[in-house]
């Protein structure tokens, strides 16, 4: 059982993706795990085979129990223990190959378009069924069989697009776990605050004509320039990026920022873009697409919550002018934006109209100082004159 | 009575003579020698030089006399002794016989008929084996047909004489030995619409000519183990009987493609996008083909045998349609 956060005592085990003898990748979704921030998935930190599974659906475990066993590669698969095989459909004369996971890294199933009609005809959830087909996909009879079942407690799935909300998602929970992680923070967390006008005007030129010349689909949104910016900046200042343990900061030599997004039903969460120093805007673009999507159905992986070595958040267009945010421990920082207003800026001799944003900074002072954030915040300031070096 | 697949086109070919006097053949040693295959063998001595006629060893030549003579009233039955030989006379074929009923506006129709050989099997190699009906399945204008039975051998030829268009009969030299029983009064078949030559319900095995029969004796194999799969012959590789095609995947909801000709930018992947398009929600599995491998066909027995499908490759391709071993596409 990993730990999604420092406050994280326990979790309880409500699904299983892979059963014993699948194989396993590095990074599979294995599992899910319901906490009070809701449900999350849970990737493996080895590959090899999925040998007996140690904690069912429906228990919970501390943090650090053992879930599940994974065998190295090469050990003979284990016969299925749990539930029996549902019956085989009549058009499955003789004996059939073991049912093989019907994901592939992607997370999509793969179905046969016949499989998928069928489907839809009979409201048959197809997430999570094992294919009988060619390359493992879902076949009919796969689904046939999994209509004959009696009707699990799943609610049926949405016919395209994202996948509907987990289940174990409880916005009380979420609200209770909040409260804890901020009081600890407040409690023990000698914040100091520093913020900076910036001058949005030559990055939102840059980024009109970039968009100009791009499909609608590929077109960049400002939070992937403040992202790119901030990571870049954590580059030059490493002494934000990383924990206060143990009564002295422990930097991390990689930079993930954790994104927050507000939850649709209330609450907060804040998974982190992975090396976000090391994409490019594209890729910037496409993660804080794909984690705010998967964020708002709750279905962000575990990894993505332990992973986060500092926090941005932004108001976004019609948020408050700035925003000083309550650092998530035990980071040393978090980096805010407010929403971009049209402000009397001298330029040269002139007053202007400028697009301005007040980027702000909520730091530990048990591990740095004014200066040093100052610096950040500068760092940010310089690289977001700077947008097409992004 | 018992007859071959050759001796089923000699008697078209001869009833053709008898009922029109529009009608000659001619080609490479049709006459004195009988026909490389032994297909014309005695229709000389029968008819006389005038209406079977030696030619030239020039197929540009005699395939381009033929359109003239169809085009001015006649009924030209043109022998090529093999399809890669065929590729002399492309121009003629494709710029000539395919275009001319447009291109006049409909004032001449071009009633030709070509037959001519094709396929692997007989250590032959390269230069005289080559599956290329595919290919001209491409041309608008022709009309591809490949009989595979002795009643289609025998049907197809006054069908394709009666029509307008230019009619190509493509010929795999293994079924020139084939016996089979054939009705004493066999006649003219349609020549286009594709034929289910054995009924199931697990997969469609769709196929034409030589691989027809491999193809049936496949799926005898495949019931032995409780596939029953259904066997549909072409017949025609221009124009392609999609409702045929589909109806069957709508049953079976697998289809493998098996063609002598090889993969890319093959009949079969004709078949496979035809399938895509109308026939996706039906589809339980990717549509499957099994092909000629893309080599020249080799001249050794074992090479040229493991350069097309066979019944035993048919039947493994079956087999990991409907129940797959294991192995990740």
């Amino acid at each position: 059982m990993p730990s999604l956060g420092a406050d994280m005592e326990k979790g309880k085990v409500v699904e299983w993706l892979k059963k014993p003898g699948d194989p396993i990748a590095r990074g599979d979704v294995v599992a899910v795990v319901e906490t009070q921030k809701g449900a999350f998935e849970i990737e493996a930190f080895e590959a090899g085979i999925l040998g007996e599974i140690l904690v069912p659906v429906g228990v919970e475990a501390p943090v650090g129990a053992v879930l599940a066993r994974i065998d190295g590669p090469g050990a003979a698969p284990r016969p299925a223990m749990a539930a029996p095989a549902p019956p085989r459909p009549a058009i499955q004369p003789v004996a059939s190959p073991p049912p093989r996971p019907a994901q592939i890294a992607t997370g999509r199933p793969r179905i046969s378009p016949a499989a998928a009609r069928r489907a839809i005809e009979l409201g048959v959830d197809t997430r999570g069924l094992s294919g009988s087909g060619p390359g493992g996909a879902i076949a009919i009879a796969d689904v046939e069989a999994a209509a004959r079942k009696p009707a699990a407690p799943q609610p049926s799935a949405p016919p395209t697009g994202t996948p509907g909300p987990r289940r174990g998602f409880d916005p009380a929970a979420m609200r209770q776990a909040i409260a804890t992680a901020m009081a600890r923070s407040k409690r023990e967390i000698p914040h100091y605050y520093l913020s900076l006008p910036i001058d949005m005007g030559i990055a939102s030129e840059w980024l009109a004509a970039e968009n100009a010349r791009r499909d609608v689909e590929r077109r960049l949104l400002p939070a992937a320039l403040l992202l790119k910016a901030v990571a870049l900046a954590l580059r030059a200042v490493p002494e934000l990026n990383g924990f206060w343990v143990e009564g002295a900061p422990r930097l991390s030599p990689s930079i993930h920022v954790g994104w927050a997004i507000a939850l649709r039903g209330g609450g907060l969460m804040a998974p982190a873009i992975h090396d976000a120093d090391r994409l490019t805007l594209d890729q910037a673009m496409a993660a804080l697409r794909d984690l705010t999507t998967r964020a708002r159905v709750a279905r962000v992986r575990g990894s993505e919550m332990m992973d986060p070595t500092v926090t941005v958040t932004s108001l976004g267009e019609r948020g408050a002018d700035s925003v000083f945010g309550v650092i998530y421990p035990p980071q040393l920082a978090i980096v805010g934006f407010g929403a971009p207003r049209i402000t009397a800026l001298p330029v040269g001799d002139a007053i202007r109209p400028r697009p301005v944003v007040q980027a702000t900074l909520a730091a530990d002072h048990r591990a740095s100082d004014g200066a040093l954030g100052s610096r950040l915040l500068a760092t940010i300031d310089r690289h977001l004159q700077r947008p097409e070096s992004l | 009575m018992t007859t071959t697949y050759r001796e089923a086109i000699k008697q078209a070919i001869r009833d053709a003579l008898n009922r029109d006097e529009r009608v000659f053949l001619m080609g490479e040693d049709v006459g004195r020698y009988g026909g490389c295959y032994a297909v014309t063998k005695g229709l000389l001595e029968e008819f006389g030089e005038a209406r079977i006629r030696d030619t030239p060893l020039s197929e540009s030549a005699f395939v381009g006399a033929g359109i003239g003579a169809a085009m001015a009233g006649l009924r030209p039955i043109v022998e090529i002794m093999t399809v890669n030989f065929s590729l002399l006379a492309l121009d003629q074929i494709v710029n000539n016989a395919a275009t001319i009923p447009h291109m006049s506006g409909g004032q001449f129709a071009v009633p030709l008929v070509i037959r001519m050989a094709t396929g692997a099997g007989r250590q032959l190699a390269a230069q005289h084996s080559h599956s290329l009906e595919g290919w001209y399945a491409h041309i608008p204008g022709l009309k591809i047909v490949a009989p595979a039975t002795l009643e289609d051998a025998r049907g197809m030829l006054w069908s394709a004489l009666e029509d307008p268009n230019p009619v190509l009969i493509f010929e795999q030299v293994n079924l020139y030995n084939m016996e089979a029983e054939l009705a004493a009064d066999a006649g003219a078949v349609p020549l286009c619409g594709a034929a289910v030559r054995r009924a199931g319900r697990d997969l469609s095995l769709v196929t034409y000519g030589a691989s027809l029969h491999k193809s049936l004796v496949a799926a005898q194999l495949l019931a032995t183990e409780g596939i029953e799969a259904e066997v549909i012959d072409l017949r025609s590789l221009r124009p392609l009987d999609d409702a045929t095609i589909m109806a069957s995947l709508a049953r079976t909801r697998r289809i493998l493609v098996v063609d002598e000709g090889w993969r890319s930018g093959g009949i079969s992947a004709e078949i496979c996008a035809r399938v895509a398009e109308q026939g996706f929600y039906d589809l339980d599995a990717p549509p499957a083909r099994l092909c000629g491998v893309e080599v020249p066909i080799p001249y050794p027995k074992h090479l040229e045998d493991a350069a097309i499908p066979q019944v035993e490759t048919i039947h493994a391709a079956a087999l990991e349609l409907v129940r797959p071993s294991g192995r990740s596409t």
